[in-house]
Formats: C-alpha cells, sequence, structure tokens
C-alpha cells in the first residue's frame, strides 16, 4: 500500500447481528494531517476507530495503520498509536502521574523513563500542578487532556480521538482543540471522530462523512461546502421600499434568480463567488439610489452539507 | 514487553489503589471479621458440632474458606467496572499480552486474599482458635484456600468480561450468598435434612472448609461420608476442575471482545 498514505481501509464491513456497522468503509489519511471523521451517532464512527485500532476484528475489507497491516500486524500496529476512546478511559483513584507512569511502562517504558516522560506530558498538558491528585477530583477538560496524554506516550504515527469533546463544557473544548494541534504539528496523523460539524471544521483538513456504516463523501471543509451550492447574500431592504424591482435589477447584476423573502424584505442570491457579487450588488445598490437596512455574505456551513449528504443517502 | 512483567503493571495499578483508598478493603475485611464474630459469638451458642468439639475452631476454617469464595465478587465487579469504562479497551489498544490484563487481576486478588487470609488467621487465633495439626498440614491448608481463591478468580473474571452491566455484578453479590451458606462452611451438612446435606456436601466450598479442618486439626462435624476420607483430594479436585472450565472461558471472553 501506498506509504504517503499513514491509514488506509478499505472495504472495511463489520455485522453485530442484524446491524451492519461498517458497510464497505472506504478511508484514506495522509500523514500528518488531522482527518475529521463525521457522523450522526449510529454512523459506525467508533466502530471504524475500534477496527483500525485493532480493538475489533473487521469481516471483510483490509487495513493497514503507520505500513502494518491491521490484521496480520496488529502488535505492530499497537506500537505506533495511540486511542483515545470516547470515555475518559484513566484510572479515576490513581493521579494523573500515576497513570501516565503505568501507561509508560506498559507501553515497554523503564520505570525511570515513564516517569521522565509523565512529567514531561503533564507539562505539555498543563497538568503538572494536578499531577499527584486522584483522577476522580479532576475537571472533564483536565480528565480528556489526561486521556489524550496517556495516548501520547510513544509519540504514536496516528492517534485515534473518539469524540474527544464529548460532554465538554467550550473553553475545555477550546483547550482540547488546541492540544490537538499542537499534536498534529508535531508530526502525527490524527483521526478525529465527532458529532460536531464545528469541530471537524475547526481541526480537520480533510472530513470524512460517515452514514450507515460507509464513507458518503470526503474533501477539504471548503470542497464539502462547494458541493452544496455557493456562497448566499442576502440583501434587506427598508420595509418602504418595494422589493420587485430592486430584486431583478440586482439579479441582472449578479447573473444568480432572485430568492424573495417578503416577510423579512428581503432578496437572496445563491452566487458562485460571494465577494465579487457583493461588489456587484453594491455598486447595483448604488446606482439605484437604495440604502439597505442590512447585506450578508453567508458561506454554505456544514450542517447544510452535513443534512444534505444523509438526506441524499436516506433518498437512495 | 514480556506478558508477565504487564501483569505485574496492571496489579501494582491495584495494589497502588489500596494505598490510594485503605478503606474499600479495610471494609471487606471488616465486613468478614463481622460475620466471623456473628457465627462464633451470636449464633455460635446454639450451634452443635456433630461429633463434638468446640463451635469457633470449627468455624475459623469455614470462615477461611467462605471468605476465599466471595472473592469471586471483588473479581467480577473489578473486571466488569474497567470494562465498563473503557480501561480494558484502553490496555488492549497497548503491545502488552492478551494474558496480561487477567494475569494483572489475578495478581492483584491474590495478593488481597492472602493478606485477608493472614488478618483472619491472626483473629481467629485471638478468639480462641487454635492450630493443632502441625506447620506442613497448615501450610498445606492454607494453599488449599489459595487454591480456592484462585478457582473462583477465573469465574469471576470470565463473569466480568462477559457480562459488563452492573445486573450481573450485582447477580454474582445476590449468588454468593445462598452458595456460601448452602455448604458445610458454617454449619455441619450432618444437622441438615438429608438431601440438602448432600448438595451442601457436594459443594466445592465444603470440601475447602472440611479439608482446611483436618488440616488445621479442628473438629471437621463430619461423621461419615465423602467427605470424611477424601476432602483433601476433593479440595484439590473441585478447584482444578473450576479452573480447567473457567480459565479457557474467560480466555475466550477475552478474545470475544474483538467480535
Amino acid at each position: 500500500m501506498s506509504t504517503d498514505h499513514t491509514l488506509t481501509a478499505i472495504g472495511l464491513r463489520k455485522r453485530y447481528g442484524d446491524v451492519q456497522a461498517l458497510d464497505g468503509f472506504d478511508l484514506t489519511v495522509a500523514a500528518g494531517t488531522i482527518h475529521g471523521l463525521l457522523g450522526p451517532n449510529g454512523a459506525g464512527k467508533s466502530t471504524a476507530v475500534k477496527a483500525l485500532a485493532t480493538l475489533i476484528d473487521y469481516d471483510e475489507g483490509e487495513a493497514s495503520v503507520a505500513g502494518f497491516d491491521v490484521r496480520r500486524q496488529a502488535v505492530q500496529v499497537r506500537r505506533r498509536i495511540g486511542l483515545v476512546g470516547q470515555h475518559a478511559a484513566v484510572d479515576e483513584i490513581l493521579g494523573g502521574r500515576q497513570n501516565l507512569v503505568m501507561f509508560g511502562r506498559l507501553y515497554g517504558l523503564s520505570t525511570a523513563a515513564a516517569r521522565t516522560r509523565a512529567d514531561e506530558l503533564l507539562a505539555t498538558f498543563d497538568l503538572t500542578g494536578a499531577a499527584e491528585r486522584p483522577v476522580s477530583t479532576y475537571s472533564g477538560g483536565m480528565r480528556r487532556r489526561l486521556d489524550i496524554a496517556a495516548g501520547l506516550i510513544l509519540t504514536p504515527a496516528v492517534l485515534f480521538l473518539d469524540e474527544p469533546t464529548a460532554g465538554l463544557d467550550p473553553r475545555a473544548r477550546n483547550e482540547v482543540w488546541e492540544s490537538v494541534r499542537e499534536i498534529a504539528g508535531r508530526g502525527t496523523t490524527v483521526l478525529l471522530t465527532t458529532q460536531y460539524l464545528d469541530e471537524a471544521d475547526q481541526l480537520a483538513s480533510r472530513i470524512s462523512v460517515l452514514n450507515h456504516g460507509r464513507v458518503v463523501a470526503s474533501d477539504t471543509p471548503a470542497a464539502l461546502k462547494r458541493q452544496v451550492g455557493g456562497d448566499r447574500v442576502t440583501v434587506t431592504l427598508p420595509l418602504r421600499q418595494p422589493l420587485d424591482e430592486p430584486a431583478k435589477r440586482l439579479s441582472e447584476a449578479v447573473g444568480a434568480p432572485a430568492v424573495i423573502d417578503a416577510e423579512a424584505h428581503s432578496v437572496t442570491f445563491e452566487v458562485g463567488a460571494g465577494v465579487t457579487a457583493l461588489a456587484e450588488i453594491v455598486r447595483a445598490l448604488d446606482t439605484l439610489g437604495i440604502t439597505p437596512e442590512d447585506l450578508v455574505l453567508r458561506r454554505p456551513t456544514l450542517d447544510e452539507v452535513f443534512l444534505t449528504l444523509t438526506e441524499k443517502e436516506v433518498a437512495r | 514487553m514480556s506478558t508477565l512483567r504487564a501483569g505485574w503493571v496492571i496489579t501494582q495499578r491495584d495494589l497502588a489503589h489500596w494505598v490510594r483508598q485503605p478503606w474499600a478493603p479495610i471494609f471487606g475485611l471488616l465486613f468478614t471479621v463481622m460475620l466471623l464474630l456473628i457465627f462464633g459469638f451470636l449464633f455460635g451458642g446454639a450451634i452443635s458440632v456433630p461429633g463434638g468439639g468446640d463451635y469457633i475452631e470449627f468455624l475459623l476454617p469455614g470462615m477461611l474458606a467462605l471468605s476465599m469464595m466471595f472473592g469471586v465478587e471483588t473479581t467480577a465487579t473489578a473486571m466488569a467496572a474497567d470494562a465498563r469504562r473503557g480501561i480494558t479497551d484502553r490496555f488492549r489498544s497497548l503491545p502488552i499480552g492478551s494474558a496480561s490484563v487477567s494475569l494483572g487481576r489475578v495478581g492483584a486478588d491474590m495478593v488481597n486474599s492472602a493478606a485477608e487470609l493472614l488478618v483472619l488467621i491472626v483473629g481467629g487465633l485471638l478468639i480462641g482458635w487454635r492450630i493443632t495439626g502441625g506447620p506442613a498440614s497448615a501450610a498445606l491448608a492454607v494453599l488449599l484456600l489459595l487454591l480456592l481463591r484462585f478457582a473462583v478468580l477465573w469465574i469471576g473474571i470470565f463473569v466480568g468480561l462477559s457480562f459488563r452491566g452492573e445486573g450481573a455484578t450485582m447477580a454474582v453479590q445476590v449468588l454468593v450468598w445462598p452458595i456460601g451458606f448452602l455448604s458445610t462452611a458454617i454449619v455441619s451438612a450432618e444437622t441438615m435434612p438429608g438431601w440438602l446435606g448432600a448438595v451442601a456436601s457436594w459443594n466445592p466450598l465444603s470440601a475447602t472448609a472440611s479439608a482446611t479442618r483436618q488440616l488445621f486439626g479442628n473438629p471437621t462435624g463430619i461423621t461419615d461420608g465423602p467427605l470424611a476420607d477424601g476432602a483433601v483430594w476433593l479440595a484439590l479436585g473441585w478447584p482444578v476442575l473450576l479452573i480447567a472450565v473457567f480459565l479457557p472461558l474467560s480466555a475466550r471472553a477475552y478474545r470475544k471482545l474483538r467480535a
């Protein structure tokens, strides 16, 4: 398999009773990038991560991680990955440092080396002050950071993060995002599953949208947004101003049909390049002598991408 | 990294729990001591030992065996909790041998139970229990007790890995009571109705209780039947049979986590 891809999955299938959790799952992730795996609950995100991280066996397909076959070379794969599952899988009774030393020794480090590494990671994740306290006293964000630190002991080639910010408050979320960016900055490939579109948008350079166990779209966030159409420019006019005539003139100016919202007293145009269209509209309004109440340029959100893609899937 | 070394690291994690939260094992011990006092002094006056002998002398080896069997609960609960919290999955994502997780549990629970035995033996000696069977026999008795603990450990690992819900550990916690009492640990089978006595005599717990009574030189409460002559052999055979069944089942349950 290709070497510039740290992670490859071809046609993975996994069945649990009546549920086809993975149904021909394909994925390629380039080395050193953050790849977002986005999908609703039950789409198969966790199953995909568990299969790639050697935790569960798949029924069909091929997968390789860090150059090793996931099924046949599971031990080599495990030496090169870090897994941070959905629940913060750290020991609650032990302190943060004790946790990291334990995981370090399980990765094969000597006790002394495990201690050194634990201290480094505690410093990196801003947990030195809480190192000796039992993890049960940590906040949700601190626990998550410790959880992520435990996945980074050997500086893995690939870090799997399964919904790393589920249940965190916005501040803790930001802290986790910051950590994830730093990790990727040091060359670790990150596969991140999330239900939050803004999280994928914020972090991932590429996003694969997963639905019913299959990747239904895989591209950069910007390209995915383009898939649901161009930018939207909405002009809201003063109430005393009739809509029809300006709508027609603006439509000619931007070369796109006007969608009139009488209630909001606004006209919306779906355009290819938002900024160019915006300039045209401003010029046309000027010519018409109209001062708009509001003028908004909006790019389609990933929510719209997501809904469009998963609805298409349902319709099939 | 060797499976044994990884197992030892996981054992140390549990030992560190005791240092962090000493009250959990201390309450476990106090509970067994309380049972010993309730049966020894509260009920003991009304219980006579068939074939004669002091009830405390009869009871103590039974309580030792009972506490080993109750250990199944500790094992199942800890195993299920780790699986539920994702800790087992994290261990499984590490480059360690697949037996390490179970070995870690075995190490921690055996150390725990050995400490428990020691406290109960010292406590028993303080309330008048006497060992009259000689040091070699007494040592064998302790080994048989630990063998029973080792055997039920695998039942606990199997249950904890197979049924991760809190319901399963609750079921184990409830079931150990009738299984524990339907034995000769606390009263002699010969004081029970015939059929019930027969069931109690065939309880693996009864074999260990009777064998340790013989080896410690305590009254056995047995005048006839399979436990009169063959208790030591049964106390070896039962645990070996349990291990032969539940160790492979545990290994299978661990592999099935991958399914």
